[in-house]
């Protein structure tokens, strides 16, 4: 063991929502099946956009969407089931809440109505100088509602939480932050528990057109489930997705003293932050070395003692290659060749802020069940990406350690080694 | 309790300046503070304006200056001032080992396009076809980048290097208090060595004035006194505050100058019926309380001016005070209520008065609350009390003290 190596911290709840559906045994059922869950956009209209597809959830009874009242619906079920599961639902939770979401603006259902509600006159809404009608008791929920502290207030007051509940986003590596953040307050013993859990619920017409103008989104439009395609030679960008996952995370004391069921441990977690460019990774890939590196160090392994990663694989060009760099240059060339990796986000597309959460659930069951959940879409191999993608169908492999990795734009790099129980 | 922790750097960028020089003497002047208020540009809501910084002395290059918004801009020079004054900055061994914690809300949106769009939702036939085209024509792409609340810390990393950690907290003024918080726990447990911490907050923000105006909480008209407003009592601050703690021990070795030792930080939430942050509060103070010492205290509040809940403070704050006579200042009376930023706002205020070793006059002359202390001042208290939700306190002390 290495001189550093972090206490693992037990994974005793695991809870979910994705674009395959509701609860952990039906996105496993699907995962592990090959399903995608992308599928032609129904929520807004589509006329004149370049990207058409997505993964959103589009099933959890709530109307109208908003990016806050569809985040914490997701939310709510995954904090339910993972607590079910570890069988704390229903108590006062020792520990704190660690909750990503996506940062929360006024849809533009929402930015009507209230501008239309409010400025009255003949100004244009925005506009300073304007004369404003006095607040009403209905308006209340387009202030409280969209506040970005409102959804994890709610789930902590709901769910009984510890202390001040956590709201954060590191963008597409918010998921594993939330557990990296878990992970510490444990080892610390600032409480026995914590909950981790990401949820993204952002999808409408501007948030798709904003990832669509920065080039990031896949407009491969004609068959959605075909879209998403991590490491194939013809990937060309992401799909965009919602969903939600959280864990229960525990002292393994702790969870072994109240007779719980260890799904796993997470044991080591690793970050860096990249200072070249706020959507492209340094050249020399040495943010995403040192954040999977940092972590296996965390955990007191050796790169070899990895079997799998859950990679961040979000099948555009430039992310898929740099991980690829990165993997070679902790595993080493014949290394690379021999871990296999495979992305979730061929089937579940690209959940943000949830993404980090949901992948930890996912390498948590796949260690547990020994089963490794396919890269589906890999039709064409990239000769510049030489790796075992476990392409398009699950394979049966005993793994005892596997990295999770996460990276974000604007340079927000975790990784998280997880263990089988 | 774990390791010693210091601030060893801190920066302010704030409606009164940049420099405890300029702070010190706008504080001490209502006609000075009073007058950079500005009651005109998002009228009818009064504002507390940055105006006046010359951003290329933090973020010297175009490119960097362009991917910002004024809110990103403030965060990117405050933490410029913390590192600089930590002797961190371009240090790239100290930058990577750096971890870099910020409270920060989503960034400016395009408000010409916002106009524009409004104008005519209402005239068209097919709305979502009219957003699609707007949009997909109108936005700039790297608006996107000045948008994201984690690009606030991305550009941070990326404009001063630091390349340690980064972790972006949301939700109001709960986020600055825990991030504080959760640094000085890591701090102190030895999972991790060098912090920078802070938040912005920009009040020229149309969507949030809107927002918070829905919720019958923004002061219209003209600037009043903080401690006795209406529930409509918010009057926004712009601000970007930031400081550097670090493991005494860490700080020792390399030689860097103790500026106060960050002693104690707690947050809690509450359901906020009437009384119930106040009870939370007065936990939050018990538990500080052992490391408290008798006389040279002084309170520096985040009171956000909210009618009720800023009147439950000013009840609490003066049961506290009692026949002591305990020094309280509302800073958001001359600063503005900052959000994200209120609480490290204070937190940098707080350090540079124990440098100084003396509290700024009341802001309040009227307020019994707000006393004269004329005093050596050994430690402070900041506290939180969000305007709907979180509460904090804080307690630093002077070095020597």
């Amino acid at each position: 063991m290495a001189k550093s190596a972090g206490k693992p911290v037990a994974v005793t709840g695991l809870g979910m929502v994705t674009s395959l559906g509701i609860g952990i045994a039906e996105n496993w059922r699907r995962l592990t099946a090959g399903h995608s869950g992308i599928h032609r956009i129904t929520r807004f209209p589509i006329d004149g956009l370049r990207t058409t597809i997505a993964g959103s959830v589009d099933f959890m009874d709530d109307a109208p969407i908003t990016i806050p009242s569809h985040s914490l619906v997701m939310a709510d079920r995954a904090i339910a089931e993972a607590l079910g599961q570890a069988g704390m639902l229903g108590e006062d939770f020792p520990g704190e809440l660690f909750l990503a979401a996506p940062p929360v603006e006024h849809d533009w259902g929402s930015r009507h109505y209230l501008s239309a509600r409010l400025d009255c006159g003949e100004k244009s809404p925005y506009s300073p100088g304007r004369p404003v009608a006095p607040p009403a008791p209905e308006l209340e929920p387009y202030y409280e509602d969209f506040l970005n502290g409102t959804l994890a207030e709610r789930m902590a007051e709901k769910y009984r939480v510890r202390g001040s509940p956590i709201t954060l986003t590191t963008a597409c590596a918010s998921g594993a932050t939330t557990i990296q953040l878990g992970v510490e307050a444990i080892r610390r013993g600032d409480s026995p528990a914590a909950i981790a859990i990401g949820t993204d619920g952002s999808i409408n017409e501007e948030t798709l057109i904003r990832f669509s103008l920065l080039s990031a989104l896949s407009s491969k439009n004609e068959d959605p489930t075909k879209a998403s395609r991590p490491f194939s030679k013809n990937r060309d960008g992401f799909v965009m997705a919602e969903g939600a996952a959280a864990l229960v995370l525990e002292d393994p004391e702790h969870a072994k003293a109240r007779g719980a069921v260890i799904l796993g441990y997470v044991c080591g977690i690793g970050e860096a932050a990249d200072t070249f460019h706020r959507t492209r990774s340094h050249p020399n890939g040495q943010a995403i070395i040192r954040s999977m590196q940092g972590a296996i160090d965390d955990a007191g392994l050796q790169p070899g003692d990895v079997g799998y990663i859950n990679a961040h694989g979000t099948g555009t060009p430039e992310n898929d290659k740099m991980e690829y760099f990165g993997i070679v240059n902790v595993f080493g060339a014949e290394g690379a060749k021999k871990v296999a990796v495979s992305s979730n986000k061929s089937m579940i597309g690209h959940s943000l802020t949830a993404a980090g959460a949901v992948e930890a659930a996912f390498t948590v069951l796949s260690l547990k069940h020994g089963l490794l959940p396919p890269t589906i879409n890999y039709e064409m191999a990239d000769p510049a990406i030489p790796l075992d993608v476990v392409p398009n169908t699950a394979r049966k492999q005993q793994v005892k350690y596997a990295l999770s990795n996460s990276f974000g734009f604007g340079g927000q790099n975790v990784s998280l080694v997880i263990s089988a129980p | 309790m774990g390791r010693e922790v210091w601030i060893t750097g801190y920066g302010l960028l704030s409606p009164l300046g940049d420099n405890p020089a300029a702070w010190w003497d706008a504080l001490a002047a209502p006609s000075l503070w009073r007058s950079k208020v500005d009651a005109e540009t998002y009228a009818p809501f009064p504002i507390h304006p940055i105006r006046d910084y010359r951003l290329e002395q933090q973020v010297p290059k175009h490119g960097d200056q362009r991917a910002m918004g004024p809110l990103m801009q403030y965060g990117a020079y405050a933490a410029g001032l913390a590192l600089d004054m930590a002797g961190i900055k371009g240090n790239q061994e100290l930058l990577q080992q750096t971890h870099l914690v910020a409270a920060s809300p989503g960034g400016e949106r395009d408000w010409d396009l916002d106009r524009q769009i409004l104008a005519k939702l209402d005239q068209v036939d097919d709305r979502g076809a009219f957003l699609n085209q707007q949009l997909s024509d109108g936005l700039r792409p790297t608006l996107f980048l000045a948008q994201l609340p984690n690009l606030f810390a991305g550009n941070i990393s990326i404009i001063h290097g630091v390349a340690g950690s980064s972790r972006t907290f949301m939700g109001e003024e709960a986020a600055g208090v825990d991030a504080v918080r959760v640094a000085l726990r890591r701090c102190a447990a030895g999972q991790g060595d060098i912090f920078l911490v802070g938040a912005a907050y920009s009040a020229m923000r149309p969507d949030l004035h809107q927002q918070y105006h829905a919720g019958g909480i923004m002061l219209t008209g003209q600037w009043q006194p903080l401690w006795h407003r209406p529930e409509a009592g918010l009057i926004l601050g712009s601000s970007g505050a930031f400081v550097v703690i670090e493991a005494r021990e860490r700080a020792e070795r390399r030689g860097a100058k103790p500026r106060a030792r960050l002693v104690a930080i707690e947050s809690e939430r509450c359901a906020r019926a009437p009384g119930a942050a106040a009870k939370v509060a007065e936990g939050e103070l018990a538990r500080l309380m052992p490391q408290i010492k008798a006389g040279a205290l002084a309170v520096l509040s985040g009171a956000s001016g909210r009618g009720s809940i800023t009147a439950e403070e000013r009840e609490f704050l003066a049961g506290v005070a009692g026949d002591t006579g305990l020094p309280v200042r509302g800073t958001a009376a001359a600063l503005g209520h900052a959000m994200e930023s209120a609480f490290l706002q204070n937190l940098v205020l707080a350090v540079a008065a124990l440098e100084r070793g003396r509290l700024f006059p009341p802001l309040d002359p009227a307020e019994p609350l707000e006393a004269e202390y004329t005093g050596k001042l050994g430690q402070v208290l900041v506290t939180s009390w969000g305007h709907l939700k979180g509460e904090g306190m804080g307690l630093v002390e002077a070095i020597d003290g």
